[in-house]
């Protein structure tokens, strides 16, 4: 931990090159290399772990689209791989996913951001050190558990007396946990990217005059606000490609619908349905989910490298 | 901010009272925000243990699944998870501990570097179900090790291998470059500085990013959807190679139940899991006040 630590005096006659000279310069530099070269190996796997994901989906996707014509799948507004008469258009698989994600979204954003400014701007340290811990504890819960709430309490307490005749599986439910699951990493951005808002900024507002509110919605926002829209985008992409609260809860129907009342079923929870039942591996039903899993990775990808772009073309860099 | 300049004449107000009371309402909406999200939690874990803790029993952790919900148990999952953990640990750790020191310690500045560590950050952003996918046809198929306990471990390896490399690659990078300097002036090698010097004094953060990755490791179900033979898993892998299930398969399989008594059992079942997982993350809390503690630099 420390160069003062007792250990390292006790340990000291033992360390190679400080206190041993007499181990060759060679071996040491041998070992030096062998090391680096481990290192290397080791950096190797996640190159491979990218190139493994591309080469799957795209080997398995080219499969698919070798029987299935690719506008037939993009644009096609059925989606009915398991039973005949087979139709293959995804629009249904991304709608149900894109109304879930929006829910989610319309909930964590306002209250995400609020949250943030709260936490960046008024909370006392004391306040700080009680919720900060409550969003860790929420981002770390599975997401399994988000869908077992779903299904088990949003559900049957929240919306069906709200709105009567709400299906069993709805996307509301699935929306609504997905959305308190990504509520910590959208707070959580935002709060580092107000952070990082220098002090000067808001001195000078305050000192023009402006209110504790307009210092923060006027001053302090609008400098954080490439990190805002980074941690907003990536929310969309964890919520898109979020799979078991969704499996659980959103239901198995793929319908083109915004209805969130209704049964839908998103792409990932397509990909759980067919990976549980007993679908034939080389069959074209099996193919589907990876061409639907090509459509999931795309879309999160476009997704990240936007976030990423937000903040690296659009942030405030202040001395 | 915008300024806008007042038309001629009009004289401006400053309107503080309203202003004043704008914010006021805000500082309400805030607490309103933050204590929405704080009861949603508490409302998600009470229901939890007021539907899961009749169920808990001795039995229920040393039985297997049954047709009857108030015979099961979750031995298997329970077993299944810990081995997955132990593949987990001894597979990524190594790897993206590994990494993570070449590209803080070794990788020159450059756009290497830079290629690497955004391909490390869009990995991590990669869908869960989209690395099922790739166990399916890497481990499963390909390596035909089939539906096994072991393919599940790597999937899942191979999932949390970004996160473990980025919080390592935290904890190096708060190592101060003073000590990797005073060792090189004293004729130590690369490899020396870091074995002797950086590494123990990034040892408690690497822990503390460690132990989060394991716990998203073992909450971690999507893949395994791909992976396992869902089927009734009735007994204890023998071997790596045998047909495994884990805790959160088995609450998504009695959540999926159509049966009132099998989501009684899953609340059972994730309290189990929550408790796991408590467990790690306290863990990892010691490790890093230790570390904060310990620091003298």
């Amino acid at each position: 931990m420390t160069l003062a630590a007792p250990s390292v005096d006790r340990g000291g006659a033992r360390r190679p090159g400080i206190r041993r000279p007499a181990r060759s310069l060679f071996r040491r530099k041998a070992t030096d290399r062998v090391v680096t070269a481990l290192l290397l190996a080791g950096v190797g796997v996640s190159v491979l772990t990218t190139f493994g994901i591309v080469a799957v989906l795209i080997f398995e996707t080219f499969e698919f689209f070798r029987e299935v014509p690719v506008p037939d799948f993009l644009f096609g507004t059925e989606w009915t791989p398991l039973f005949d008469p087979k139709r293959f258009g995804v629009l249904p698989l991304v709608s149900g996913t894109l109304l879930v994600a929006g829910i989610a979204v319309a909930l964590a954003t306002p209250l995400g951001i609020v949250v943030a400014i709260y936490l960046a701007e008024y909370a006392p340290d004391r306040v700080r050190s009680v919720v900060k811990p409550f969003l860790e504890v929420l981002a770390g819960i599975p997401t399994v558990v988000f869908g077992y709430f779903a299904l088990t309490f949003v559900t049957p307490n929240i919306l069906r007396p709200l709105i009567p005749g709400t299906d069993v599986f709805n996307a509301g439910s699935a929306g609504i946990v997905v959305g308190l699951m990504v509520l910590p990493l959208v707070a959580t951005i935002s709060e580092d990217a107000m952070g990082a808002v220098p002090r000067s900024l808001r001195e000078a507002a305050h000192a023009l005059g402006a209110t504790d509110l307009e210092v923060a919605l006027r001053v302090v926002v609008p400098a954080a606000l490439s990190g805002i829209a980074a941690g907003f985008i990536l929310a969309v992409s964890r919520a898109i490609g979020e799979t078991m609260a969704v499996a659980i809860a959103a239901g198995s129907t793929p319908v083109l619908t915004l209805d969130p009342t209704r049964s839908v079923q998103t792409m990932t929870g397509y990909i759980a349905q067919v990976s549980l039942g007993d679908t034939p591996q080389q069959s074209i039903e099996f193919r589907t989910i990876f061409a639907v899993g090509m459509t999931l990775f795309v879309m999160t990808l476009v997704l990240n490298v936007a976030s990423q772009m937000v903040v690296r073309r659009f942030r405030n860099v202040y001395q | 901010m915008t300024v806008t300049a007042l038309p001629p004449g009009v004289r401006w107000r400053p309107a503080l009272v309203a202003r004043r009371r704008n914010g006021r309402v805000f500082v309400w909406l805030c607490y309103g925000a933050t204590a929405f999200g704080i009861v949603a939690l508490l409302v998600l874990l009470t229901d939890v243990l007021v539907k899961g803790v009749p169920y808990l029993s001795w039995e229920f952790l040393t039985s297997f699944p049954s047709r009857l919900a108030d015979r099961s148990g979750v031995l298997a999952a329970l077993v299944g998870t810990f081995y997955v953990g132990i593949i987990v640990v001894v597979v990524a750790f190594p790897i993206g501990i590994a990494t993570a020191i070449w590209l803080e310690e070794y990788a020159p500045q450059g756009p290497l570097k830079r290629i690497l560590e955004t391909n490390i950050g869009n990995l991590a952003g990669v869908p869960s179900i989209i690395y099922g996918m790739l166990g399916l046809a890497v481990f499963v198929r390909a390596l035909s090790l089939q539906r096994s306990l072991i393919a599940g471990g790597l999937t899942i390896a191979v999932l949390v291998l970004p996160i473990v490399i980025i919080n390592a690659q935290e904890a190096l990078r708060a190592v101060p470059s003073g000590i990797r300097h005073a060792s090189y002036a004293l004729g130590a090698t690369r490899w020396e500085t870091v074995r002797y010097h950086v590494l123990p004094a990034a040892t408690p953060g690497i822990l503390t990013g460690t132990i989060l990755a394991l716990s998203r490791a073992v909450g971690e179900a999507a893949p395994i959807i791909l992976i396992s033979s869902i089927a009734f898993i009735a007994f204890l892998p023998d071997g790596p190679l045998d047909s495994f299930t884990i805790l959160p398969i088995q609450i998504f399989i009695w959540v999926s139940k159509p049966q009132e008594q099998f989501h009684l059992i899953a609340a059972s079942a994730i309290i189990v899991l929550l408790v796991l997982l408590l467990t790690m993350n306290a863990l990892a809390i010691v490790l890093r006040d230790r570390a904060r503690r310990g620091t003298r630099w």
